[in-house]
């Protein structure tokens, strides 16, 4: 096979991936934002990117770097502004969902990251080690935590209705 | 159940990503990318008698239009290797361009007034192209016709090539060469689309 897939492919195959790892790291305000700086940087390197790289890790480590940039741009905006969602509607959804997306983000960085490059992006434990740093063991690790801290402060998970 | 497991159960509790927000966002991706300088290539369709069609431009114009039994993903997929894969649906760049087309199907418009790129053309394929210019709505001009006024008058053939690679079919009149016999000869978009363009241009 010779060539690329026009971008859009790519966009409509792992947008979905994109924005649950941005919004496990960033939360759902600011992951929008992440997920835009994320494609644009991608489209912007696109033609460079060889041919049989593994899309969705090359996604998700740049994802990683927006969002550590999303999140120095918040903290320089001292007063917290216009925090208003433009999908107030959304927010509406399910108060156990939100409640686990609050869990999560609520996480250290190091182990919300670690949950959300392996489970949600699909990186090996080394893949994640190779975007935040350290060994695989400590990815492993991290995420491991991250997890049962999350059953920890959203016990509804562990149990849910209907399965036995 | 095993750890991965366990942690994948518990993850599924997380929001859905809704296909309505993913077209927001993909939406502003197309227009920040445009206004970045980084999408190379805009495409949208717009619904015709013909079938749907396939517009696609680069920042100089229009480069190509695709009649649906091209496949327009196999179309789209070409383009990544011919222009660049920097590739995506964003409606806005066409426009004008489907507007006129729009207008075209309606008997509203008998000349496109659209910026073109010409680059999938090359040579003498390009160079009869642009005398397709010269033929007038509603009127027919033969292979051999135009092999003549493209200043190859024994190129019949190379002419037909030329017209059967027409990467901007409708919009460059290739439909209204046809063959010396007064039969409409082949074309991309199949016989019948040709047909159905010259009776579009006869009413």
């Amino acid at each position: 096979m010779t060539g690329k897939q026009p971008f859009e492919t790519v966009v409509a195959r792992h947008g979905p991936t994109v924005l649950r790892v941005c919004r496990a790291v960033l939360g759902p305000r600011d992951a929008d934002d992440a997920w835009s700086e994320t494609f644009l940087a991608a489209l912007k390197a696109y033609p460079d990117l060889p041919g049989d790289a593994n899309v969705e890790a090359w996604l998700v480590t740049i994802a990683h770097r927006k969002a550590i940039d999303v999140t120095r741009a918040a903290a320089r905006r001292a007063v917290p502004v216009a925090d208003v969602p433009d999908h107030p509607a959304r927010q509406r959804a399910d108060e156990r969902d939100l409640d686990l997306s609050a869990a999560l983000v609520a996480l250290p960085r190091k182990q919300r990251e670690a949950v959300a490059y392996h489970y949600l992006g699909g990186l090996p434990y080394a893949g994640v080690a190779a975007v935040i740093g350290g060994s695989a063991d400590a990815a492993r690790r991290a995420a491991a935590d991250g997890i049962a801290a999350l059953r920890k402060t959203y016990p509804a998970a562990a149990d849910p209705e209907g399965e036995g | 159940m095993n750890d991965e497991q366990e942690a994948r159960r518990v993850l599924d509790a997380l929001p859905e990503v809704t296909e309505e927000r993913l077209r927001v966002l993909h939406d502003r991706l197309a227009d920040r990318a445009d206004a970045r300088g980084v999408l190379d290539v805009a495409y949208r369709t717009v619904d015709t008698p013909v079938g749907p069609l396939l517009l696609a431009a680069t920042a100089k114009g229009l480069v190509r239009v695709a009649f649906s039994i091209e496949s327009h993903e196999n179309v789209l997929t070409a383009l990544a290797t011919q222009l660049s894969p920097r590739i995506l649906r964003a409606p806005q760049r066409l426009d004008t361009a489907a507007r006129e087309i729009d207008e075209y199907f309606a008997g509203r418009r008998r000349e496109f007034d659209l910026p073109l790129d010409f680059s999938l053309s090359k040579g003498f394929r390009l160079t009869v192209l642009r005398h397709l210019a010269d033929i007038g709505y509603g009127h027919t001009a033969s292979y051999a016709a135009v092999a003549a006024a493209a200043g190859r008058p024994r190129a019949v053939r190379a002419v037909g090539t030329a017209c059967a690679a027409n990467p901007l079919p409708v919009v460059v009149a290739c439909h209204r060469v046809v063959r010396s016999d007064g039969s409409s000869g082949g074309y991309r978009g199949g016989p019948a689309a040709k047909q159905a363009l010259l009776a579009l241009e006869a009413a």
